[in-house]
């Protein structure tokens, strides 16, 4: 893998190179703040690589062409904000029970409703728990930095190939308008094999995409094959980074951009006496629980820190399963400061202390 | 001795499987049509067709060639999806009036607008068919169906929709035109407009719609005769059979 010079990109323009770099050369969207940089970027850079790009006359739209274009065999992505993802919920389902391959990127804003566009991580149950109707999963990619923008974009295409599933890249409003140094990798995208895409029959019998299956066995026995894949995924791709925990009384849980204030918030602590650790969960499902049980072996107290009314914390008291107080902090419509994260910090110390 | 020589078959490009379809149903006349069209334009390698929900939803399991089954309304973008990638293969949808002329206007509206180089193949009976004769933008006034069980009135429900008048006025629609399926030269003029539509698409010019009057016996609670009496004294009044738009390739 051959590296760019450092530069500097902001976020959503770092994710639409990462996914011309990643392979892929369609691009269904509809503007929304604060994602619009991604279609501005890739409707511009599409055509330079002999991709396609379509503005889409709404998020519903832009989801089905994403369908189509998975469905002819191609490396193809969506990407919208808050209330644009709510609009694809429908597609997203078909998505996944045809079991194709596609990224789906949320930059998201505040909610419920039209909510604000400043960043918000209010959408997680939307993703980790099934937006759409019925029993299916999404493999969903947490990054912290725009440069992992870039690193998670490349990935969310591997993954979606390899399971044949929709993939999201979960950012915020933060994090798409911020602009960072980065390093653009030369990446060689391995074309895989599509025996099963609709791209005329040429040669082979024909091939067919769809969701329906009247007969209540063959419906049971496709949810057993879809659970079967996301088992595999459960085994195989959980990701998770810990920092400071070895010896952590108090445990802060935070991903996304959070996750950076926290580490902040917890040096801090570290340097005032308090013996505090981070865990950051990467893949927001599946869910890291094993490796946050394991870091929360000498933890006397759990805090949950997102910027929501707490919507991971309910996956958190899962994993810890009533061994351990697990407290919640949240902010709305902004992302907390370290001082916040470390006041917090401080007060639950002092209470389990 | 006499020799015997075959002049009717069935196209290679139909399963060889009874149809589901209600007895005088002009679904299957349809099918077969795209069926044979695509078969003589020598297409069924590079073919995919995109499915629907409704009494079409079955289309994959008729066609012998690569297709899609979409959710309700979504087929013209799914089909936009497919082409994108694929801007040489026949991407055509096979959409009935509620798919089409009601949850998924916006998707057909804008594949026009797009001059997205797709067809749309949209069956319109007046009602939805698979779901039990439920009113649909495409019902006549005054039309009984489960849902306007006093007749469609305007006051409660507003007016037929005429899809391929709204469609024409678009500079992206080079072929629209709507033909009717009562009587054996009527199923010949159909079979005309539905090559002409895909060779439109094949020649890159534009987008293109064939409107297939279809009769519905079962949900109109008629014989099949008598639905086509129906569809050629009461339908063609308020849908006016003929080919609104003609790209000059394909005249």
């Amino acid at each position: 893998m051959k590296n760019s010079e450092l530069l500097l990109m902001k976020g959503n323009e770092a994710i639409g190179e990462a996914a011309v770099r990643g392979g892929c050369r369609y691009f269904f969207g509809y503007p929304i703040t604060p994602q619009s940089e991604v279609l501005e970027y890739l409707a511009r850079r599409l055509p330079e690589v002999g991709g396609a790009y379509v503005q889409a006359e709404s998020e519903v739209s832009a989801i089905n062409m994403v369908f189509g274009a998975a469905a002819a065999g191609a490396r193809v992505m969506t990407a919208s904000s808050s209330p644009g993802i709510s609009l694809m919920q429908e597609g997203i389902s078909y998505i996944a029970s045809a079991q194709l391959p596609a990224v789906i990127v949320n930059i998201m804003r505040g909610s419920p409703g039209l909510g604000g566009i400043q960043p918000s991580q209010a959408d997680y149950f939307q993703s980790t728990k099934g937006g759409g109707h019925g029993d299916y999963r999404l493999l969903v990619l947490a990054p912290s930095t725009v440069q992992e923008m870039i690193d998670h974009t490349i990935l969310a295409f591997e993954l979606a190939e390899k399971y044949c599933t929709p993939v999201v890249v979960f950012a915020d409003g933060m994090m798409g308008q911020m602009m960072e140094p980065v390093v653009l990798p030369e990446v060689e995208p391995v074309p895989s094999e599509k025996p099963w895409a609709t791209t005329g029959m040429r040669g082979r019998g024909p091939n067919i995409i769809h969701t329906l299956h009247l007969p209540p066995d063959e419906l049971e026995q496709h949810c057993h094959n879809l659970f079967a894949k996301y088992h595999q995924i459960e085994a195989n791709e959980k990701r998770s980074l810990a920092y400071y925990t070895e010896d952590a009384e108090i445990l802060v849980v935070a991903y996304g951009i959070v996750s950076r204030v926290a580490r902040a918030a917890v040096e801090q602590a570290r340097e005032a006496g308090i013996k505090a650790g981070l865990f950051r969960p990467i893949t927001l499902w599946p869910f890291p629980d094993e490796a946050l049980v394991n870091v929360a072996q000498k933890a006397r107290k759990v805090l949950v820190v997102e910027v929501s009314m707490g919507q991971m914390v309910e996956d958190v008291r899962l994993s810890i399963n009533g061994r351990l107080p697990v407290e919640f902090y949240g902010r709305i419509g902004q992302v907390p400061t370290p001082g916040e994260i470390f006041n917090k910090i401080s007060q639950i110390i002092a209470e389990v202390a | 001795m006499t020799e015997t020589v075959k002049v009717y078959s069935r196209p290679k490009t139909l399963i060889d499987r009874p149809w589901h379809f209600c007895p005088g149903c002009h679904h299957g006349i349809a099918h077969r049509l795209c069926a044979e069209v695509i078969e003589e334009m020598g297409l069924q390698e590079n073919t995919v067709g995109v499915g629907s929900v409704g009494c079409g939803v079955f289309s994959y399991e008729y066609f012998n060639f690569d297709g899609i089954g979409p959710s309700h309304g979504r087929a013209p973008a799914v089909a936009t999806g497919v082409k994108r990638v694929l801007p040489d293969r026949l991407v055509f949808t096979y959409q009935g009036d509620g798919d089409l002329a009601a949850i998924g206007t916006t998707e057909m509206v804008h594949a026009a607008v797009r001059g997205e180089k797709i067809t749309i193949v949209f069956i319109n009976n007046t009602l939805y068919g698979m779901t039990g004769g439920q009113l649909a933008p495409t019902t006549l006034m005054g039309q009984v169906t489960t849902t306007s069980p006093y007749g469609r009135e305007a006051k409660q429900a507003g007016y037929p929709m005429r899809v391929c008048e709204m469609i024409s006025t678009l500079e992206g629609a080079a072929y629209v035109a709507r033909v009717a399926l009562f009587n054996p030269a009527q199923v010949a003029k159909a079979k005309k407009s539905i090559r002409r539509a895909f060779e439109t698409q094949m020649q890159g010019i534009g987008f293109s719609m064939v409107e297939i009057l279809s009769a519905c016996p079962t949900n109109w609670g008629m014989a099949p005769l008598e639905a086509c009496k129906h569809v050629e004294n009461n339908l063609t009044s308020v849908y006016p059979l003929g080919e609104f738009k003609v790209p000059e390739g394909v005249k």
